[in-house]
C-alpha cells in the first residue's frame, strides 16, 4: 500500500495505492491519520481510490474511523474514481452514505 | 472441467493476500468474469481474515483452504482450529464486531453472503471454525 496526497483549495485529497486489507489497514490509518492531522485546517477530505485494486471489510471500518474522526473536525468527507470492485463494497455497506461520490 | 486443491498455511494476516491470489489463479481457467473473480476473491479474503483475527486470537495456527470445481461451480472451505464462535448466530448479523475498539465494521459475513451464491458456517468452541461457500458462475 501507497499512500500519496495533495491540497487545492483547501480540499485534501488522498490517493491509496494498492490493497486495503486487515494486514495493511494498521499502517493506512497510521499514515492517513497523519496527514488529516498536518492539514488540519482543511475543509474537505477527497480520498481517490482509483488506484486502490482491493478492499474488504477491514476497509470499512478502517474508512468508517477516519469519516468519525473528520467529520469530528468538521471537515466533510467525499469518494473519488472508485475501481469496480471497491465501489461494490462501498455500496453494500452504504459507505457512499457518510462519503458521496463525486 | 472438475479440479481440486487444497492448501494449508499459517495464520499470519500475510497470507490474506497470499490466498486471493491463490484462488484467482486457481479458478483462472474457468475464464470468470473480472466481476466474479473480484467477488470470489473478497470472500476469501473475508473468511480467511476471520481465522487469522477471530480464529486464532494470541496465537498462531494453521488455516487450511480448499477449493472444488465442478464444472461451472464453485465450492471453497476455509477451516481453523481454533477458539471457535461463542454466539454464531449473533456474528451473522450485520454490523456485529467482538472488537469494536479496533474500527472493525463486523461487516465480513454480510460480504461474503453478498458476493456468494451459498454462504455455510459451523464453529465448535475450541476447536474451530469452517466456512463453506458456494458460486455458481453462470453468465
Amino acid at each position: 500500500m501507497k499512500i500519496e496526497y495533495n491540497i487545492e483549495n483547501n480540499k485534501l485529497h488522498i490517493s491509496y495505492f494498492g490493497e486495503l486489507d486487515e494486514c495493511s489497514a494498521v499502517k493506512v490509518r497510521t499514515a492517513t491519520d497523519k496527514i488529516i492531522n498536518e492539514n488540519s485546517y482543511v475543509k474537505e477530505v477527497i480520498f481517490n481510490l482509483s488506484k486502490l485494486s482491493f478492499m474488504d471489510s477491514t476497509g470499512i471500518g478502517m474508512m468508517i474511523g477516519r469519516y468519525k474522526k473528520l467529520k469530528s473536525m468538521g471537515i466533510v468527507v467525499y469518494t473519488k474514481n472508485p475501481s469496480l470492485s471497491v465501489d461494490k463494497i462501498y455500496q453494500i455497506s452504504g459507505l457512499y452514505k457518510i462519503m458521496p461520490k463525486i | 472441467m472438475i479440479n481440486k486443491m487444497e492448501l494449508k498455511f499459517s495464520s499470519l494476516s500475510e497470507n490474506e493476500a497470499f490466498s486471493r491470489s491463490v484462488i484467482a489463479s486457481f479458478i483462472l481457467p474457468l475464464n470468470p468474469t473480472i466481476s466474479q473473480m473480484n467477488d470470489i476473491k473478497t470472500a476469501v479474503s473475508e473468511a480467511v481474515t476471520n481465522a487469522v483475527v477471530h480464529g486464532y486470537p494470541d496465537s498462531v495456527g494453521e488455516i487450511v483452504m480448499s477449493c472444488d470445481i465442478l464444472n461451472d461451480e464453485i465450492h471453497i472451505k476455509i477451516q481453523d482450529f481454533g477458539v471457535g464462535i461463542s454466539d454464531l448466530e449473533q456474528a451473522l448479523e450485520p454490523f456485529y464486531t467482538t472488537k469494536g475498539d479496533f474500527e472493525r465494521s463486523g461487516m465480513g459475513f454480510t460480504i461474503m453472503k453478498s458476493f456468494m451464491d451459498n454462504v455455510e458456517v459451523e464453529s465448535t468452541l475450541n476447536s474451530g471454525t469452517t466456512i463453506k461457500m458456494t458460486k455458481k458462475l453462470s453468465r
